[in-house]
This record gives C-alpha cells, sequence and structure tokens, in this order.
C-alpha cells in the first residue's frame, strides 16, 4: 500500500508561489456532484478515504486519530482503515457499515467535488435516493470476486431512474483476483447486458484497488493491460452537462414575497430554467395572468439579466396575482397545471403506501394534499420485470396514477429529449400524521381526462343557496368507536334541527354501506375511499346548503383531515362521541364486539383494528357523563352558535 | 454574487460560489416561508458572519424576517461581542443575548469545569433560549466538513421536544425539496451552508468583504501556555481569578483560525495579515480546523455526535 505519510496527489504549487491568482483560477473550477454506490462491503467508503487522502484532503490531526481508530475499531488489521475516515456515526463504527449519506469534499487542479457516501444495505436504499437525487455522476462499485448483484443492479436502476446520465462502473478489489484481465472483462460485459435493459446505453468501466490505491488518482503498472483514465482522470475530465436547465424557457417557482413597504412587492425564487431581463414577457401560473418583467433586484445592485441557479428577487410592471407556490415563467412557454398525474415513486417509509390515503405533496414551492391509487405495478430491479402490487413497502418503486386536490404546476420530469425537469417534476409526500417524508417521486405525465374535465360554472353559487335556506352550511363529522352512541345522538340532534327549521341530511355508516359504498369491505384501503366518498357526499350536501350529520366510525386521523380539508374553512366540526372501548364493549349495541371477540369479525376498530381518537376536536361528547339529550343539546347550540 | 454589472456576457456559467449562495438562499428563504418562528443563531465566527450575509442577500430590500440569537458563554474574546452587536445593527436585526442562569449562577467557567462548561452554557443554554423564546426553527451555520458526524447530518435536521437527534432516522432530503413538517413540540435546526468548505468561506468573505473579528488576522498579541495550548489573554483580571495565578505573558504574533471561548479557543503563531494570507496559511497547513478546539475531543471518537444528540448545536 502507498506510505501514508506520502500524499500521492501534490498540492497545487501556486498556492505557496501566488495565493491570489491561485484563488482566481479556484474561483473558475467546475465542479462535479458525484455518489458511490453499490453493495455492502464494495469498498465504497474505503474508495472516498483514498480519493481524500490522495487529494491531501486529510490532515495530520484526522490522519493521527484515524490511525489509532484503525487500531482500535478498524477492520484492517494494522493498516489505515479509510473507511473510517467517512463512516462517523458510533452505530456505523460499531457495525462496520453505512448508515446515512456522508457529503465529502474535495479540490484538485482541475475541478471541485461533492461526493456523496450512500449506503449499501438495501434497508437504506432511501439514503441512497437521496444522495443520487443531486448527484451529475454515479461511481457504481462492484466486488470483482463477486461480480454483478442485487444491489449493483438495484442502485444503478435508481442513479438512471432519478436521471443521472454519467456511470462509472468501478471494478474494485482487483488486488484480489491477482488484477486478472478476464475478470474485469467478464463483469464488464454482464454489467453492460444489464445496463442496456434498463436505458443506460453509455458507461465507463474502471479497474480499482480502493485499498490499495490502484487506478484510483495512480495508474497502476498492475494491470498493464487496461488503457482507459485513472478513476481521478476520468471524474476531472468528465463532461457535466449542468447548464441544461439554460436552455430552456424561463420559470421560477415564487418561495416568498418580498413587501418592505407599500411600494415595492418583489417575488423571490430560484431560477429553475432559462434566463429573464427586465422588459420581459412573463406569465403567472396558475392564474394565467400576463405582465412584464420591471426589475431584478439582489443586494448587490439591480441585474440586466439572471439565469437558472440563481436566486434572485424579480419585480413586476402589474399587480397581479402571484403568491407562494406561483411559478413565473416566459409569456410564450408556462409550464402546465393538472390535477391528476401518472408518476413512479420509491416508497421510503416503513409504514407502506395506502392507497386512497391523502398525503402531503410537496412540489416546488406547492404543497396539495395527493391521493394515489393502488400501483398499476412495481419494478422487479433484478429482473426489471412489472409486477402486480396492491401497494409499495419500503424501498419499492413503482408506477401509479396520483389526484391532487388542487391543480399542479408542473413539467414531466423526464422530457423525450431527455432533458430533466428536476424542479417542477419530482415531488416528496409527506405523511400527514407523523410528518414523515415517505415518498420520493417524479411526475410522467398529466392524465388526459385531468385537462379535459373542466370544472362547470353554475350562476347559482352555494352562498346564494345557504341564503335561500337562511343558514350557514356544516358538516357535524361525528366519529368514536362502534357502540359509542354516534348515531342515537346524530339522529337527536337532526331532529332538533329539524323543530327549528333547519334544513338537514343525516348520512349513516351503515346506510351508505347498503347504497353507494356497498362495494367496500373493511381493510384499511377500502375504510378510505368509505370516507372519501362520504366526504365527496357531504361536500356536495354544503353546497346545496345543508347541515350534513355523518356517523362513521371513521378511525384514521389522516381521512378526517382529508373531509376537513375538502370543506370550506369553519365548515367541517369534528365531533369526538368519546366512550371508553370498556364502556362501548358492554353496551354491545350489535352484538358486534362479541363476534369480534370470538374472532368471527375480522378487521373491527378497537379489537384488532386501531382507532386514532382526534386530537383537537372541535367537540368532545364524554358520553359517561352526560346524557344523549344532553350532548345533542350542546352540538346544536354549538352550530347554531348560540 | 459580486460585481454582477460588470459581466456584460448573455448567460455564463455560474461559479461554484455562485451555486452555493443560490443553494444558501433558497433554504433561508424556504425556512422562513414554511416556519412559524426561525431564529438564526449567531457566533459572531466567520461562519456565522457569512451565514448572515446570505440572510442579507436572501430578503433584500427587507431586512432578514427573524431575530439573531447569540447562546452566550460570557467567555467570548472581547472583540466578538463588539462586532456581534455592530453586525446586528447594520443588518437592521433584532439581537437576543441569552446565557444560562444556572451556569451564571454556579459560575461555570472552562477552567474548572472542563466540558460541564459547553453543556452548560451552550448545550443547555441554547435548549432554554429556544424553549423560552418558542423558535420552532434554527439557523446554524455548521458545516458538513467541519467534523465526520456534519458530514452526515440533513440540511433540515429534526428534533424531539427535547431536543434530541437521531442520526438513525433523519428523513430523506431529495432534491431541493424540504419537508419542513413538524409536530408541536418539535423543532428544526437548518444548516444553510451545510455544503460550503473552509476554503468557500474564506474565498466568499474576501469576494464579498464581509467584515470578521480582526482576531483572524495575525497581530503581536500577548499570550500564554496552559496545558501544552497557546492562549490569548483577552481578560486578564478574569483569568487571573480563575487560574490562581497572573500567566507568564509573551508577545507573539498569532491569529485564531476559529473562535469560541477564549479559554478553550488556542491560538496559531502566525504572520498571516491579510485574508489572502490567511487563505493561503489555511491551505498550506497540515492540520485541521478544528484542531484547536478542545471540546471536539471529548467523549472519545463520537464527541460531536453526542452532544448533538443531547442538543447541542
Amino acid at each position: 500500500m502507498t506510505d501514508v505519510k506520502d500524499p500521492v496527489y501534490k498540492t497545487d504549487a501556486l498556492i505557496a508561489e501566488d495565493i491570489d491568482k491561485y484563488l482566481e483560477t479556484h474561483q473558475h473550477k467546475t465542479m462535479l456532484r458525484f455518489i458511490t454506490c453499490g453493495s455492502v462491503d464494495d469498498g465504497k467508503s474505503t474508495l472516498i478515504g483514498r480519493l481524500l487522502y490522495d487529494s491531501k484532503m486529510i490532515f495530520e490531526d484526522q490522519l493521527a486519530a484515524l490511525e489509532a481508530d484503525s487500531k482500535r475499531v478498524g477492520t484492517q488489521g494494522q493498516e489505515i482503515d479509510f473507511a473510517l475516515l467517512v463512516d462517523g456515526l458510533a452505530a456505523e463504527r460499531e457495525q462496520g457499515i453505512t448508515i446515512d449519506v456522508a457529503y465529502r469534499f474535495f479540490t484538485t487542479e482541475k475541478r471541485k467535488f461533492i461526493v456523496a457516501d450512500t449506503p449499501g444495505h438495501e434497508q437504506y436504499t432511501r439514503n441512497m435516493v437521496t444522495g443520487a437525487s443531486t448527484a451529475d455522476l454515479a461511481v457504481i462499485l462492484v466486488d470483482a470476486r463477486k461480480g454483478v448483484l442485487v444491489q449493483t443492479r438495484r442502485h444503478s436502476y435508481l442513479a438512471h431512474l432519478v436521471g443521472i446520465k454519467n456511470i462509472v462502473l468501478a471494478v474494485n478489489k482487483m488486488d484480489l483476483v491477482d488484477y486478472d484481465r478476464s475478470t474485469f472483462l467478464d463483469i464488464v460485459a454482464d454489467y453492460r447486458e444489464f445496463a442496456e435493459q434498463i436505458g443506460i446505453t453509455d458507461f465507463t468501466a474502471i479497474p480499482i484497488s480502493g485499498f490499495k490505491g490502484d487506478n484510483v488518482t495512480d495508474r497502476s503498472d498492475k494491470t498493464a493491460w487496461y488503457e482507459g483514465p485513472t478513476l481521478m482522470e476520468h471524474l476531472e475530465n468528465v463532461e457535466v452537462s449542468a447548464d441544461d436547465d439554460l436552455a430552456k424557457p424561463f420559470r421560477m417557482a415564487v418561495q416568498w414575497v418580498n413587501r418592505p413597504n407599500l411600494d415595492f412587492r418583489g417575488f423571490s425564487g430560484l431560477i429553475s430554467g432559462g434566463s429573464v431581463k427586465p422588459g420581459d414577457a412573463v406569465r403567472i401560473v396558475p392564474s394565467g395572468k400576463t405582465s412584464t418583467v420591471k426589475s431584478i433586484v439582489t443586494f448587490d445592485g439591480e441585474l440586466d439579466e439572471a439565469q437558472a441557479g440563481q436566486s434572485v428577487t424579480i419585480t413586476l410592471e402589474d399587480e397581479v396575482d402571484c403568491s407562494r407556490g406561483s411559478v413565473i415563467a416566459a409569456a410564450d412557454s408556462p409550464p402546465q397545471t393538472a390535477d391528476q398525474f401518472e408518476a413512479t415513486v420509491v416508497w421510503m417509509n416503513d409504514e407502506a403506501m395506502l392507497p386512497g390515503r391523502s398525503y402531503w405533496l410537496k412540489l416546488a414551492t406547492q404543497t396539495v394534499s395527493a391521493s394515489l391509487q393502488a400501483p398499476k405495478y412495481a419494478v422487479d430491479v433484478n429482473t426489471m420485470d412489472h409486477l402486480a402490487a396492491k401497494t409499495l413497502d419500503l424501498n419499492a418503486i413503482g408506477v401509479t396514477e396520483l389526484v391532487t386536490d388542487k391543480p399542479l404546476t408542473f413539467m414531466p420530469y423526464r422530457e423525450e429529449a431527455g432533458s430533466l425537469n428536476k424542479t417542477l417534476g419530482g415531488f416528496i409526500l409527506i405523511d400527514k400524521i407523523t410528518n414523515q417524508t415517505v415518498a420520493a417521486g417524479m411526475l410522467n405525465f398529466a392524465l388526459r381526462r385531468s385537462q379535459n374535465v373542466h370544472w362547470q360554472a353554475l350562476d347559482i353559487t352555494r352562498e346564494s343557496r345557504a341564503g335561500l335556506k337562511n343558514q350557514e352550511p356544516k358538516v357535524l363529522w361525528f366519529t368514536g368507536l362502534s357502540g359509542s352512541g354516534k348515531s342515537t345522538i346524530a339522529n337527536l340532534v337532526e331532529k332538533r334541527l329539524h323543530r327549528m327549521n333547519r334544513h338537514s341530511f343525516l348520512l349513516d355508516g351503515d346506510n351508505v354501506r347498503h347504497g353507494l359504498n356497498k362495494d367496500l369491505g373493511f381493510t384499511d384501503a377500502d375504510r378510505i375511499e368509505n370516507i372519501r366518498r362520504v366526504g365527496e357526499v357531504a361536500r356536495l350536501m354544503t353546497d346545496a346548503g345543508l347541515i350534513v350529520v355523518t356517523a362513521f366510525i371513521s378511525p384514521f386521523r389522516a381521512e378526517r383531515e382529508m373531509v376537513r380539508n375538502m370543506c370550506a374553512e369553519g365548515e367541517f366540526v369534528e365531533v369526538f362521541i368519546d366512550t371508553p372501548l370498556s364502556v362501548a364493549e358492554d353496551r354491545d349495541v350489535k352484538g358486534l364486539y362479541k363476534k369480534a371477540r370470538e374472532g368471527s369479525l375480522k378487521n373491527f376498530t378497537g379489537i384488532d383494528s386501531p382507532y386514532e381518537a382526534p386530537e383537537n376536536p372541535e367537540l368532545r361528547i364524554d358520553t359517561t357523563t352526560m346524557t344523549a339529550e344532553e350532548a345533542a343539546d350542546k352540538i346544536v347550540e354549538y352550530v347554531l352558535g348560540w | 454574487m459580486p460585481n454582477p454589472k460588470q459581466d456584460n456576457q448573455m448567460t455564463r456559467a455560474l461559479t461554484h460560489l455562485e451555486r452555493l449562495e443560490a443553494e444558501s438562499i433558497h433554504i433561508i428563504r424556504e425556512v422562513v416561508a414554511e416556519t412559524e418562528k426561525p431564529v438564526m443563531l449567531y457566533s459572531v465566527g466567520k461562519d456565522s458572519a457569512v451565514m448572515l450575509h446570505l440572510a442579507k442577500k436572501a430578503f433584500y430590500p427587507s431586512p432578514p424576517p427573524f431575530p439573531l440569537l447569540h447562546v452566550d458563554t460570557t467567555w467570548k474574546f472581547k472583540a466578538m461581542y463588539d462586532l456581534r452587536d455592530k453586525a446586528a445593527q447594520d443588518a437592521g436585526m433584532e439581537l437576543l443575548v441569552y446565557q444560562n442562569p444556572e451556569a451564571q449562577e454556579r459560575g461555570i467557567n472552562p477552567f474548572d469545569h472542563g466540558p460541564l462548561h459547553t453543556d452548560m452554557w451552550k448545550t443547555e443554554g441554547l435548549k432554554q433560549a429556544l424553549d423560552l423564546y418558542g423558535f420552532d426553527a434554527a439557523f446554524g451555520g455548521a458545516r458538513r466538513d467541519e467534523e465526520k458526524s456534519r458530514a452526515k447530518e440533513r440540511v433540515f435536521s429534526f428534533r424531539t421536544a427535547s431536543h434530541g437527534w437521531d442520526p438513525k432516522n433523519q428523513r430523506p432530503e431529495l432534491w431541493n425539496v424540504y419537508n419542513a413538517k413538524k409536530a408541536k413540540g418539535e423543532s428544526i435546526r437548518v444548516f444553510p451552508i451545510s455544503n460550503w468548505t473552509e476554503l468557500d468561506i474564506w474565498q466568499y468573505i474576501q469576494l464579498n468583504k464581509i467584515e470578521i473579528v480582526p482576531l483572524y488576522f495575525a497581530a503581536k498579541r500577548p499570550t500564554f501556555e496552559w496545558e501544552g495550548q497557546l492562549f490569548m489573554a483577552d481578560d486578564i483580571e478574569r483569568l487571573e481569578k480563575v487560574l490562581g495565578h497572573k500567566p507568564e505573558l509573551t508577545d507573539r504574533s498569532i491569529r485564531f483560525r476559529t473562535l469560541g471561548c477564549f479559554p478553550l479557543t488556542g491560538a496559531v503563531e502566525s504572520e498571516a495579515a491579510t485574508l489572502s494570507e490567511v487563505i493561503q496559511e489555511t491551505l498550506l497547513t497540515t492540520t485541521s480546523e478544528r484542531q484547536g478546539r478542545v471540546i471536539d475531543k471529548d467523549a472519545g471518537g463520537a464527541g460531536m455526535e453526542k452532544k448533538k444528540q443531547e442538543g447541542y448545536f
């Protein structure tokens, strides 16, 4: 192994000779962001440690610590374990694996680099995707003794999926196969066959040893048969088309409206495509209004022009409706809007995707509610087969249709010409209860029906209907365990409203399941769809001006929240009929608890299916301290605002 | 970026620093748009100087719409306190200074109390300040190239209601889409300059003419040696009190690579009196930036990680 006291890569001589000239050159170096990936123990961390070491990015005190750590917890005997440079978490050192992405930085005379060392373990695939989403190049490591493995395929597929165009196949640990040429060629041939299947048309294969340093920064004399570049040469010279974005029409998602005083209204954002000048005609999407750019304001003065990659503040000639979530775009080439899409989704959470459940979808600066349908198919990353799937589990990749509650301004992630729209095509999904980022997605295209079904404008508005009835429409959403008293109280509430000449309607769980929802069972997905349909019906009834009372167990917070979001502000009243399980079970009005306890009734809420109690209901009715009559009075008082 | 008007080309490839700047501004604005009560931690070092400058750029012509918070240990260099007050005023921002009253009362100091000093003044002080004001997001000027557990941290780093960090359970962070949703009581530490290196910071300071504490530049200063490191005598009366004796002072040409509490921050002998010279020295040195920081060496190899799990920045 190379003597650790004498780094191979020399410091730039200019630093000592003429620092200002060095800085000038340094400032204009290009930058490459890349990831290393591959299976566990393929030597990713070791390779990065080697790159850092060889490019003199390791200081003496760090090296001393590394030497000590290598002896204490290293896996290379008395030799330096470069992996310890990047596996910085205590748990990683304990287990000798990489858990999370580590970002490392190094510079050579030609280029600057940010490398994301991504985990090989399948359970941490989401972290690999995290690293890949911002990378220009992927170094896929393969252990020369093992060849192409499942994770090699998975990572190649993911890298290709997020749009990384430069792939390097680094056949590592060549020292352990005696630098054998045919071993290398066999692996390359194997990989090529697989790569073509998934659409990777080109890659660069390099035989290396991260541990010994062969062909990493220095050409190895042990692979005389290899004529290509060293890994470092390739990284320094590979062309990065980072300025793809410049060729696109102008686009900027508005992050924040800047209003320091009454005379200034600027729109701040990061330009994701094209360039812009004062005087340019722009269109605000989704409002469709047009205006002209008045100025491009920055701390360093107004700009004559700004381009993709810059964060700026733009002022417009006209007072147009534009706020966070809007996109300011070239007037003649605006992005589209739609509310139904086909998307490719990488599921990243332990809790599987629930078709029908609504998640937050964040795309650029827009956040909307979105629900996914059961996948059209999941992808088997070994065979590239399309598998039938009802859901997506952790690390699964699938294609699905999704519906958003408001139109999204978007571009397809991957355009036909192969160029990418990461900003307006890539999104994350967020669980509404846990706030976890549960999936990453890429919009493939908008479904035609979402653009062809137009909202029919009606002359009689919901306000006029409600006005005629002389009441405020409401949805009184009763939730609680089976037997908690929902239907009884709901019935009393309706009778009181009726007596007072209020127009109401009661949607009851059992009754709806005899008609509208008779096709639905009691699985989680069916329960979600049940609530979604009831929510839509309730919303239509408020359009008609009615006070709607509903009595459904509705066990999941996420779905009650979904209905709340369907309704107008203040219209949804969550009424928690709070009865302890033991009390409800004692009452057992319909004899269902008995059946559930006997095991003849599956998925029964409170027994073998969860009930998520409301956290902040508008009303909480404690049926252990209040009669049904008292409860009904209290609810009616609330509705009528007494 | 500096002098954009001089560049009359139609469009050109952005420099590395221009890209970093745009990325950081994007992050700072996302936090303001998506959280309720953000604050920027300001420690008066070179990294927070750059972060503050980026905040000024992000919201110009408005001042940054959040206050600055200095979690003060009372043991900073005098020159740091001077610049702190001036920088906040220049930016048109409110400056909050928080000192942990318990540490104050117990007279916690770096000489007698070792790691407890950092724990009480900084970790506990920070948690108390965030709770007191109810901030739900705090910007910090940490960089991934500083320390190995930092290299693993997301730009948006979530902390529990008790300020704990769980490195095994970080949210995936894709493209430049940040998830700022959190439950009541949870807070976010946000690192807008995660992807900057020490050299980027220096070069940006030079190009943007950002004012930094003069202690970063070499000058003749009174120094003494203590436990194998070189220190500057900043508040000699107070020093004598805690050391129990008058340290023997020698004038040396020194400067600092990082600035923290003066008894915990070792000086280096240097002649680098200008930014160019400082950068040159930084690039030619054979020891890392944090080498003079005593606190990183606590708790074996995972000192910083452990501190962060307990709520340290």
